[in-house]
């Protein structure tokens, strides 16, 4: 569009939190208080229709696209190793978004009443909680979220209609560091990252594809609740 | 003006009359019990004064301000708070965190100043803090103050959930069957505790309640329902020597 390249980003940032908070309007807010289930069935349906939608546009279709950003060319050199600043940037930026999301989270009111809404909207309605607002808030936050994260990734794995399937690796991830923990998803993160690339470089070919999975296995074993899940004893 | 008042209040769900044209006043300073047998319409009752069902007809007026219609996040901002039968957490917080989100009405501080910390802020959380500290000293939670509220023994959770209904600084506190669940101990620091909140706090109570001790200790007047219907209305023990209160409780005399 002939947007400098960081105009694009706040620009795509803000038209995918409009996005998200759309898609709450009119496809989740008429299943509020049905189980977590429903929803994650609704937003996997959605997302096949979408990328559906988008293959059928013409001119974009199911070409892959390369995103020049201006990291793209530099090299950082210390010592013997050889770093892209390309990821550098992309590292340092994940950072940077963990940090920003971790005291909206913990410090705004707005993301402490999005944390109660979360774990009961009945008790948030008389703390005075707005729910049904507050719900298209964490839609559009999280579109905004993924909007940015896709962003991060584009120069990696080049612009297609398929490449948000990598949200698939995610899970496994939260399942390690434990759902619903920012910190438990990082460590998640670099532990399938690792393991992965890890088992990609030593093992025999193919081990890489479920390497992930084996250590979702043995961490549940251990820890069902994931490394920084809270354990919850239920006392009868 | 009357301070809290229903009129003619009804609901329907399909063919069933859940609530069918109950009116009553509570006066500022009291505690009025609504009693009732099993599926009289006393939650129901409770569920559309705190505005999460829309009546079929009928008017709910709190302080001269008419109610109905109304969102139901807006009843904190009124100053009415509610706790509920089967006991509505935030479970995976602590004490001391559910407490202060009762605080969330009394705060309004904006996005950016609560991201740099700014003084207004500080101010604001000292604030939040010493009357949740007031709160935990009041109902003795000083002990589970940092514990994880999904761990704790359900009398306790009753009681957090007491503190956290207060800790919105309610001229109005809807309780839900306060004893429910509760041993004859607990239920006797319930009775106390009720009376307290409205002598010493000033606070108006209104509330649903089945253990008969409980309701003369503590009720100025007792409503009683069935059938979704009014049957009596008055102090305790005229209600409960009141004919039809028997009848609804006991059946119809032996012919």
């Amino acid at each position: 569009m002939g947007l400098p390249y960081w105009a694009m980003i706040l620009f795509a940032i803000a038209s995918m939190a409009i996005v998200g908070m759309v898609a709450e309007r009119i496809v989740l807010r008429p299943v509020l208080g049905y189980p977590a289930f429903t929803v994650v069935m609704i937003t996997i349906g959605l997302g096949y229709v979408l990328r559906g939608v988008v293959t059928m546009v013409p001119g974009w279709g199911t070409e892959t696209y390369a995103l020049r950003t201006p990291f793209s060319e530099g090299i950082l050199k210390l010592g013997d190793v050889v770093l892209a600043v390309q990821q550098l940037a992309v590292i340092g930026m994940t950072a940077l978004l963990c940090f920003v999301l971790y005291l909206f989270f913990r410090f705004s009111r707005i993301g402490i009443a999005m944390q109660a809404t979360s774990q009961n909207q009945l008790a948030a309605y008389y703390m005075g909680i707005p729910v049904r607002r507050v719900n298209m808030m964490i839609w559009g936050l999280s579109a905004a979220v993924a909007a940015f994260a896709g962003i991060l990734l584009a120069p990696v794995t080049f612009v297609h209609s398929n490449m948000g399937f990598i949200g698939l690796k995610a899970f496994p991830a939260a399942v390690v560091g434990g759902f619903g923990s920012v910190p438990g998803s990082i460590v998640g993160g670099l532990i399938i990252g690792l393991v992965e690339a890890l088992a990609g470089f030593y093992l025999p070919e193919g081990f890489k594809d479920v390497a992930a999975y084996v250590v979702v296995l043995v961490v549940l074993l251990v820890w069902p609740s994931g490394i920084f899940g809270e354990t919850v004893r239920k006392k009868v | 003006m009357s301070f809290f008042k229903v009129e003619q209040l009804g609901i329907r769900f399909g063919g069933v009359v859940a609530v069918n044209d109950v009116s009553f006043e509570v006066n500022r300073g009291e505690v009025f019990t609504i009693i009732g047998p099993n599926g009289a319409g006393k939650t129901t009752i409770f569920n559309l004064v705190g505005l999460i069902y829309p009546p079929t007809s009928g008017r709910i007026e709190f302080e001269g301000r008419e109610l109905t219609g109304m969102a139901p996040h807006r009843v904190a901002e009124f100053g009415i708070a509610r706790t509920f039968q089967n006991i509505e957490l935030f479970e995976h917080a602590s004490v001391l965190q559910n407490l202060l989100i009762g605080r969330h009405r009394h705060r309004a501080t904006s996005l950016w100043q609560e991201l740099l910390f700014l003084p207004s802020v500080r101010r604001r959380e000292i604030e939040a803090r010493e009357a949740v500290e007031k709160v935990i000293d009041f109902l003795e939670l000083a002990k589970y103050r940092d514990s994880l509220v999904a761990g704790l023994p359900y009398g306790v959770r009753k009681v957090v959930e007491l503190g956290r209904a207060l800790a919105t600084e309610p001229k109005l506190l809807l309780l839900d069957e306060p004893s429910s669940g509760l041993n004859p101990e607990e239920t006797d620091d319930m009775a106390f505790w009720i009376e307290d909140i409205k002598k010493l706090l000033g606070i108006t109570v209104l509330m649903v309640e089945h253990d008969m001790n409980l309701v003369s200790r503590v009720s100025d007047r007792v409503l009683a329902l069935n059938m979704g219907e009014v049957i009596a209305e008055g102090t305790a023990a005229e209600v409960q020597s009141h004919p039809a209160v028997i009848e609804a409780y006991l059946g119809g005399a032996v012919k």
